[in-house]
């Protein structure tokens, strides 16, 4: 597969097409031992993300976008190939790779500002700076009024604003994000996407992220990596050339409509494609 | 996962949400905060809310209803004895008590079981916890150990007595070493449920916000498994007193099981019953501490 370069009709601030991107993959592929045979998950991938794009990555069940964010996260590693940040091999979890799961995976018995500060402890800061920096990321997700709140008594959105506040609080580099709306209901998830969107201009970072929902990958994305099952690779990568912010209007115009058409051609008929 | 949005927020992002009413919000404008600020009214205070009145109201009629039951039940003793059960009447047992306790005999052998049993659970809970998280953590730990904890639970304590005699002599030794045993396999076992029931999601969130081994389980694992080892106490606190009446009916000079042994021999039923009051109202007692101490230390769980 050819090195992507990224897409630069948004006329958005990242980097001339040949700077250095962000996250590189390199022939990553990962199989998982079953016994008497091998799943291949991830069937050799090449993908370059630049530094402050947001990328979304669609697909069937098993075409291994999950394992591609773990592998990115450091939760799992490649068997063969490499993912560079920066140009520096992955290897283990780091807080410059801040991760959101579907699950919201919420420390239950902390407060909303106590979960937020846990990676700062975590990483030696003083009270005051904790207590300023979760602050100020609180107030940016929207959740002032229940800083002190248990998770328990939070919704399933809040709960999720609650996780993203947690993951920028330690000021990653990149942030990647398993299906963080999957478990929301649709108007929530529209709420959240606009929401994202308005925290990602003000605290620009390099977003990967994954969904299941076609609409979710075009509205958000500078480019939507349509992924490929059995084994797990890249399909086509379709570039948005729709401005930020996106705003409703974008959301229903015939530009939008036909963006949404080709990755929704590329999702559900990818017989058609030649295999890699 | 199964939560629904509370009403608070559903109301709010429905609000903010209607598509053909929105206007397109000014690129800059801090809108997640704003959206927030008008989305999410502070939280009631739980003192006023009508859901707080209610749970309170309805704690009081339980408790009437419990205490309606309770002086019911002592109505049907009376008349049990009324219709010439050979019973002790609650009069009866009440002036057996306040005589026991006039003379002294009751508080010493009240205490007596109630050191065994503190002794013996105590130091149960002191060895069982550790040990639980070694054998969560360590799967190595867990194969070693846990073949032993499995055979020595199916052994009631009682059994262990007469070999605890013969190994630690008569005096309180066996005594609190069996209620130790009774009280640390209950806690052990709990414990490392609790610890490899801790949900593997937390751990990697805890990694990948930098969190190195030490820190996950001190600061993951630990309070993730509170919830089981206070389970476990309250189990192990049952076994305890179970054990102790038994431990002294075999061999003691005073507690509250030999203080019933020797009324057994010189028929004073009344006596046993003062007895098995005093145990009955010592452990509900010690049960209430524990429910107390896992409402303020797990009051973050969710209830499903």
């Amino acid at each position: 597969m050819t090195t992507h370069t990224p897409h630069d009709g948004t006329g958005a601030p990242w980097g001339a097409p040949d700077a250095e991107p962000k996250i590189r993959f390199r022939g990553v592929t990962r199989t998982f031992d079953l016994g008497r045979e091998e799943f291949v998950a991830l069937g050799g991938v090449d993908l370059d993300v630049a530094d402050q794009e947001f990328v979304t990555i669609v697909g069937p069940s098993g075409c291994g976008k999950s394992t591609m964010l773990n592998i990115l996260a450091g939760l799992d590693a490649p068997t063969t190939g490499e993912v560079t940040v920066d140009g520096v091999p992955v290897d283990g979890p780091s807080p410059d790779r801040g991760v959101i799961f579907q699950q919201y995976a919420l420390f239950p018995w902390l407060t909303v500002r106590k979960n937020v500060e846990f990676g700062l402890k975590v990483a030696g800061v003083g009270a005051a700076e904790r207590r300023a920096r979760a602050e100020h990321f609180i107030d940016l997700v929207g959740l002032t009024a229940f800083a002190d709140a248990y998770p328990k008594t939070l919704s399933g959105g809040m709960k999720q604003r609650c996780a993203i506040a947690r993951a920028y609080a330690v000021d990653p580099q990149v942030l990647l994000m398993d299906e963080p709306f999957g478990a929301l209901d649709a108007l929530t998830r529209v709420t959240l996407q606009e929401q994202l969107l308005q925290t990602w201009s003000q605290e620009r970072r390099t977003v990967a992220f994954i969904t299941h929902d076609v609409d979710e990958a075009v509205f958000l994305a500078n480019r939507v990596v349509v992924m490929a099952a059995r084994p797990g690779r890249i399909h086509e990568i379709v570039p948005v050339d729709l401005p930020y912010p996106r705003t409703e209007d974008v959301r229903l115009s015939p530009e939008f409509a036909e963006i949404r058409n080709r990755v929704w051609h590329a999702v559900y008929h990818q017989q058609a494609a030649p295999a890699a | 996962m199964t939560d629904r949005p509370t009403s608070r927020e559903s109301t709010g992002d429905a609000m903010t949400t209607p598509a053909t009413t929105r206007t397109t919000p000014p690129p800059d404008a801090p809108a997640p905060g704003a959206t927030g600020g008008v989305t999410d009214a502070p939280a009631p205070s739980r003192a006023t809310s009508p859901a707080a009145r209610r749970a309170r109201r309805d704690g009081r009629a339980r408790l009437l209803v419990s205490l309606a039951s309770l002086v019911g039940g002592i109505g049907v003793w009376w008349v049990l004895c009324l219709l010439g059960f050979q019973l002790p009447t609650p009069a009866a047992v009440l002036s057996r008590g306040v005589e026991l306790a006039l003379s002294g005999a009751l508080w010493t052998d009240t205490w007596a079981s109630l050191r065994r049993v503190l002794a013996g659970f105590l130091l149960g809970v002191v060895a069982a916890v550790p040990v639980g998280f070694l054998m969560g953590w360590y799967a190595p730990v867990r194969a070693v150990l846990d073949p032993w904890i499995q055979f020595f639970r199916m052994i009631p304590p009682l059994a262990i007595i007469p070999l605890a005699i013969v190994l630690l002599g008569i005096d309180e030794g066996p005594r609190i070493f069996v209620i130790f045993l009774a009280s640390f396999l209950a806690n052990v076992v709990s414990t490392y449920q609790g610890v490899v029931s801790v949900d593997r999601t937390l751990i990697n969130a805890a990694r990948v916000l930098g969190a190195k081994d030490g820190t996950i389980f001190l600061r993951v694992v630990v309070p993730a498994s509170t919830p089981f080892i206070l389970v476990g106490m309250r189990i192990g606190l049952g076994a305890a007193w179970a054990t102790v009446v038994a431990a002294e009916l075999i061999a003691a000079q005073d507690g509250l099981g030999r203080s019933m042994q020797k009324a057994q021999l010189y028929y004073q039923i009344d006596t046993i019953f003062v007895g098995l009051v005093m145990i009955g109202l010592l452990g509900l007692a010690m049960d209430r501490l524990l429910l107390l101490a896992e409402k303020k230390l797990t009051g973050w769980r969710e209830r499903r």
